[in-house]
């Protein structure tokens, strides 16, 4: 009989919209009305074209890498997934290039969604790798507190046997109907009770009793956790709970509130992530998500040594400086700008004709000509160098290093973030595309310029209320 | 082996009709305009007319497609009439369907019309492309001054040519047509502007500014054709025949393969090659007395310059800068003030290039009239430098 292999954590990802907006900026917007509000630090910005599922694909990358790695379920843990009926998860499995014959599952209702599902998956021992995706888009009333708290960004976690990075010694949940904010679907905002209540009466009372049930279950004094980690609390809540809980020694996780901002059901696994990226192997872990009670989980960092590429720190210094907040209210749909006739075009597109094109679409399948070996896309019946026919095998650019062949920024064309930066794209593999180069920032973008490629809204369909996704290319860092 | 089109049909008839910002009129009355004019120019009845072609590029532009918007206007009952679109090289279209019609011998007489009523889009530019050619679900919609400027890096890149200096060499093409366009009635930009204003206008797509964009305009021009005997059978001696008609569209290969590096356009090219050889021209630069080419932007016909074997590669900006194209210049370039000036009613741009040519080689050009003109080269160009449909006429005198 063969033992049953321990699961844990095998690899991580982490994406954070490259776009940081100033608090600062976002305050002095408000104050004509509000000349009291202040703003610290930057939080992450979504572009228009991100949402749950690009920043899900993009944390899902950094995780898996290059490697195509058997993956037998993918969970996206969002409390802002932009389908409400139909599978987000799905196609970010596609995207990421992963097999049609895999589960997949959305899962949401609360900020615990991140840590729930990833202990979850953890507790099942099932041997086969499994990828938990927390992403947000997280938006909020102009000049709410929220506006200033929250920001955006996906972290990914890829569960299975082997080399671990950590693994999860039990967890503990806690569910009542402490409503500390709420928002019902078809609303666009989270309504938030009195912050002092909250912290007072709910993450106060709620999450220490949590907390010491598990360490007593586990039979681990609460000295001997070396870092813990509070999410979807009123800010400075981990301080105090770690009195309360007897962890002073710990240290504390991050709250990302400098470069990020809280992103909800990705935030327990960007503190988890931060732990992997900080902790000796055999410390312990303690990760706190509130919520309607709360999910408290112990882990131990393992002697694994994978890293992503980007991470938290590659992530953190990959930001680009945004100063207008009207950008990011026109971002938000708050401003409805006049964007003239040219924004009446119709983006209806074909369903029948997205599934036919599914790969090459989300996946940025392209061919390979097996007569002359030329990497093309779209990948059309006849090879575009040698016109043979039927020859070509599937190959995808996504992965792939490119640079700039041609490029203008254009004024004129409908665009929510003009100008929008377009060109051919020549890839080192000799394949090239059309594309949109996106987060160009201040960068000259000129023929030679090195560029990867990154997932995202290829197009809103207002009409119908329907969005699509594609590849674009940004400046390789 | 083919014996290619050379002197085959001779035009006998042409109109255009003033283009511009044409608000007190529809389509129909354009195509009137230049119908009319044509027909008088032929002096024939409208029922010698054996077959018709009818070039309109954007149906939704209050055109609409098939012949009938064609057939209707000009009451044309019990004659084939066709409908073509191949961009910005529709008009050259037509006037190939209806040269090739009577070349075959199948008609006697044939009608090439084109025509656009861009105005009626409501905003300046051309309409937003939707669906069909490029695929929307991966291609990005760009504006076409975007997909042309792509040119200028190109260019720079290749030639090692300063943002400046390009800059200027495309200004200056611009410069020129609007002296040219301010000696034609039928113009829709009248104005001269001054290098300075060209340089300082706000930026359209990276590096063209407003100015490097042509007009778009409303505007109809039409061609009746017929063999050289025909023509003179109805009293014609001094004979406008068609020397070339050549047409290369892209297979895909410069957008999705790395043999193209922007600055030229390959169709262009492989146009012009085959269009020389049917018209038997083997220096153009001393046999072409002007052209009319498809300066939808200024770097377009600045690279178009190379690509017609005018300049040679990596000098048209210095020629341009030196004034080779000018009125005054070697081998005058948009006398009537190119699409830049003259307009550029989609459809019709094709046609109203050899309307130039065909005043021009009958001496009856007005205040731009050259000094004895024997041979003119037209370009139409449709779609974007990486996937375009390049069209080259060659009209002479017999």
């Amino acid at each position: 009989m063969t033992a049953i292999k321990p699961v844990g954590i095998k690899a991580y990802g982490v994406f954070l919209p490259r776009l940081r907006i100033a608090r600062s900026a976002i305050a002095q917007a408000h104050s004509w009305a509000f000349p009291s509000m202040r703003g610290k630090g930057h939080k992450a910005l979504c572009s228009w074209d991100e949402d749950s599922i690009t920043l899900a694909v993009e944390a899902g990358r950094d995780c898996l890498g290059d490697q195509s790695e058997a993956v037998s379920r993918v969970i996206l843990a969002s409390t802002t997934a932009p389908f409400a009926d139909l599978q987000n998860a799905s196609i970010v499995a596609t995207a990421l290039g992963l097999p049609g014959q895999i589960s997949c599952t959305d899962v949401g209702g609360s900020t615990r969604a991140g840590l729930g599902a990833l202990i979850s998956e953890l507790s099942n021992q099932d041997q086969s790798q499994r990828l938990v995706l927390a992403s947000e888009r997280r938006s909020a009333k102009p000049a709410s507190a929220q506006e200033m708290n929250y920001g955006s960004g996906a972290v990914a976690m890829l569960v299975g046997e082997g080399e671990l990075l950590a693994s999860c010694l039990g967890s503990e949940s806690l569910s009542v109907p402490f409503i500390d904010h709420y928002r019902m679907n078809g609303q666009d905002y989270d309504y938030y009770a009195e912050e002092r209540w909250i912290r007072d009466e709910g993450v106060s009372k709620l999450v220490p009793a949590t907390a010491a049930a598990l360490l007593k279950r586990l039979d681990i004094k609460a000295a001997d956790v070396a870092w813990f980690g509070l999410s979807g609390a009123p800010k400075g809540s981990d301080k105090l709970l770690s009195r309360k809980l007897g962890v002073e020694s710990a240290s504390l996780l991050d709250d990302f509130q400098e470069g990020v901002g809280d992103i909800g059901a990705a935030h327990s696994l960007l503190q988890l992530a931060d732990a992997l990226e900080k902790a000796q192997p055999g410390q312990l872990i303690l990760l706190a998500a509130f919520g309607q009670g709360c999910d408290v989980a112990l882990f131990r960092k393992e002697a694994g040594q994978r890293k992503p590429a980007r991470g938290i720190r590659g992530a953190l210094a990959e930001g680009i400086e945004e100063t207008s907040y009207l950008k990011m209210l026109s971002f938000e749909g708050e401003l409805n700008v006049d964007w003239g006739p040219r924004a009446e075009v119709d983006t209806k597109a074909s369903i029948a004709q997205q599934y036919r094109s599914h790969e090459q679409i989300l996946a940025f399948t392209g061919g390979q000509c097996q007569h002359c070996g030329s990497v093309q896309f779209p990948s059309l019946p006849n090879c575009v160098n040698c016109g043979v026919a039927d020859s070509q095998v599937p190959l995808s650019l996504a992965n792939q290093r490119a640079k700039v062949a041609t490029v203008s920024a254009d004024w004129l064309q409908y665009y929510p973030a003009p100008p929008l930066y377009v060109g051919l794209v020549q890839f080192d593999n000799g394949a090239r595309v059309l594309m949109e180069m996106v987060d160009v920032g201040k960068q000259d973008l000129d023929v030679g310029t090195p560029l990867k490629m990154v997932f995202r809204v290829k197009a809103n369909d207002k009409l119908r209320g329907y969005r699509r996704y594609f590849w674009k290319a940004t400046p390789a860092l | 082996m083919a014996s290619g089109i050379k002197d085959k049909v001779a035009i006998i008839g042409m109109g255009c009709s003033r283009f511009g910002e044409r608000w007190d009129v529809g389509t129909e009355q354009l195509i009137n305009e230049a119908f009319g004019e044509a027909l008088k120019d032929a002096g024939i009845e409208p029922s010698q007319i054996n077959a018709a072609w009818f070039g309109s590029a954007l149906d939704q532009a209050n055109v609409g497609n098939s012949a009938i918007p064609l057939s209707t206007a000009l009451r044309l009952q019990g004659i084939p009439v066709t409908r073509v679109e191949n961009m910005c090289a529709t008009g050259t279209e037509a006037l190939r369907g209806a040269t090739y019609a009577v070349a075959s011998g199948a008609v006697d007489i044939a009608l090439a019309v084109g025509v656009e009523k861009l105005k009626d889009t409501g905003f300046g530019g051309l309409p937003v492309p939707t669906k069909g050619t490029f695929n929307d679900l991966w291609i990005p919609y760009c504006s076409a001054p975007a997909g042309f400027a792509q040119l200028a890096a190109g260019y720079r890149s290749r030639y090692g040519v300063s943002k400046e200096e390009l800059k200027q060499a495309m200004a200056r093409v611009s410069w020129k047509s609007h002296v040219n366009g301010a000696k034609n009635p039928k113009a829709h930009l009248r104005k001269e502007v001054s290098m300075e204003t060209i340089l300082a206008a706000p930026i359209i797509a990276d590096p063209l500014g407003v100015f490097d964009c042509c007009g778009v305009s409303d505007g109809a021009a039409c061609a009746i054709v017929t063999t050289p005997e025909i023509a003179r059978a109805l009293g014609n001696y001094e004979l406008v025949t068609i020397k070339a008609l050549q047409l290369s569209a892209s297979s895909g290969r410069e957008a999705g393969t790395n043999q193209w590096d922007g600055s030229y356009v390959q169709n262009t090219r492989l146009a012009a090659k085959a269009a020389y050889k049917e018209a038997g021209i083997d220096d153009p630069r001393k046999q072409l007395s002007l052209m009319e080419v498809h300066d939808c932007f200024s770097i377009t016909e600045l690279v178009t310059m190379e690509d017609l074997g005018m300049s040679d590669d990596g000098q048209a900006w210095r020629d341009i800068l030196d004034g080779k194209y000018d009125a005054d210049g070697k081998v005058p370039c948009q006398i009537d003030g190119g699409l830049k000036c003259f307009g550029h009613p989609v459809g019709a741009s094709g046609l109203r290039m050899v309307y130039e040519h065909y005043l021009q080689l009958l001496n009856r050009a007005g205040d731009r009239q050259l000094v004895s003109p024997s041979m003119g080269l037209s370009h139409n160009l449709g779609g974007v430098p990486y996937n375009s449909v390049a069209a080259i006429s060659i009209v002479g005198l017999l």
